[in-house]
């Protein structure tokens, strides 16, 4: 059988952009919300600001750049025909993108252990600023994390197509469109981090 | 396949790319708590900036993939801009 299987990468790969555009306007506009939020409530926003752990938020950030560095390389590994090592650099991938959401889970808890979370009467009692920070922080990294379990989702997809042979080196924009979609929740994370856990 | 330029990047970028992005990351957390005013600000958000350009470039490949993408990204983040600049103005003289 020589049936020609018709495939339009450029196609695929424009799809996935102009989906990732909608994404950095979704988060482009809660940035606009944040700063307007910060003007109006800047004491309250550097105070709140402070009890975030800078620690926690940088092993993160390094978290997400390395494993943007592995899947980028996955792609590598799998045009040099290294089926092997593809699967092996997408695995570490899904590896730190949960040890990103366990972090994301102790910090979280510490908050709600002390009564910090959208809704809590003894927030309330912080005053307007701090409803508005911490509401901002618990939507905004929430609405990240989220995007981190799709991805962790996609990739595992993409690891299984790889491993039947669905994905091969000269058939491989589903795992360049995968790789796309994580490097954007790294990008926004670039934003996040210095705006939640570095601006005090 | 024509627009299957099947361009490879070698390891070695992705590593020195990496370094440089932990080494800004690093950067940014040093000037900050350092404490300069308004400066802190700008700092923490250029260095965001070049980091995401490095990002976008080299992890996304827009430096070797076809114009189209990269002119659709600088679109869409001047549309930010704009967005953040006119309704800061409109805060800034109420």
């Amino acid at each position: 059988m020589t049936t020609e299987i018709h495939r339009d990468d450029l196609a695929s790969k424009t799809g996935m952009w102009l989906f990732l555009f909608t994404e950095m306007l979704l988060f482009g506009g809660l940035f606009v919300v944040y700063s307007v939020y910060r003007y109006r409530n800047p004491i309250a926003f550097h105070l709140a600001a402070h009890e975030l752990s800078v620690a926690i938020g940088t092993i993160n950030t390094i978290i997400l750049l390395i494993s943007s560095s592995t899947i980028a390389m996955s792609i590598t590994a799998l045009q040099k025909q290294n089926k092997k090592l593809a699967l092996l650099l997408l695995g570490i991938t899904v590896f730190l993108g949960l040890a990103f959401l366990v972090n994301k889970y102790f910090e979280w808890g510490e908050h709600i252990k002390e009564h910090i979370y959208p809704g809590s009467p003894i927030l309330a009692l912080r005053g307007q600023g701090d409803v508005l920070f911490y509401g901002l922080y618990f939507f905004m990294t929430g609405l990240h994390a989220l995007h981190i379990i799709i991805g962790l989702i996609f990739i595992a997809v993409i690891a299984v197509k790889i491993y039947g042979d669905k994905i091969t080196f000269d058939n491989f924009v589903l795992l360049e469109n995968s790789g796309l979609y994580w490097h954007l929740v790294d990008l926004i994370w670039i934003f996040l981090f210095p705006l939640f856990y570095l601006i005090t | 396949m024509e627009n299957e330029k099947n361009h490879i990047i070698p390891y070695k970028t992705f590593l020195f790319v990496l370094a440089g992005l932990i080494c800004l990351t690093l950067t940014s957390v040093l000037v900050t708590q350092i404490s300069l005013g308004p400066l802190t600000v700008a700092i923490a958000l250029l260095i965001a900036a070049v980091k995401s350009s490095f990002v976008l470039r080299i992890f996304m490949h827009l430096k070797f993939d076809n114009k189209m993408f990269s002119i659709g990204v600088i679109a869409v983040i001047l549309l930010i801009s704009v967005v953040i600049i006119i309704t800061l103005l409109d805060y800034l003289y109420r």
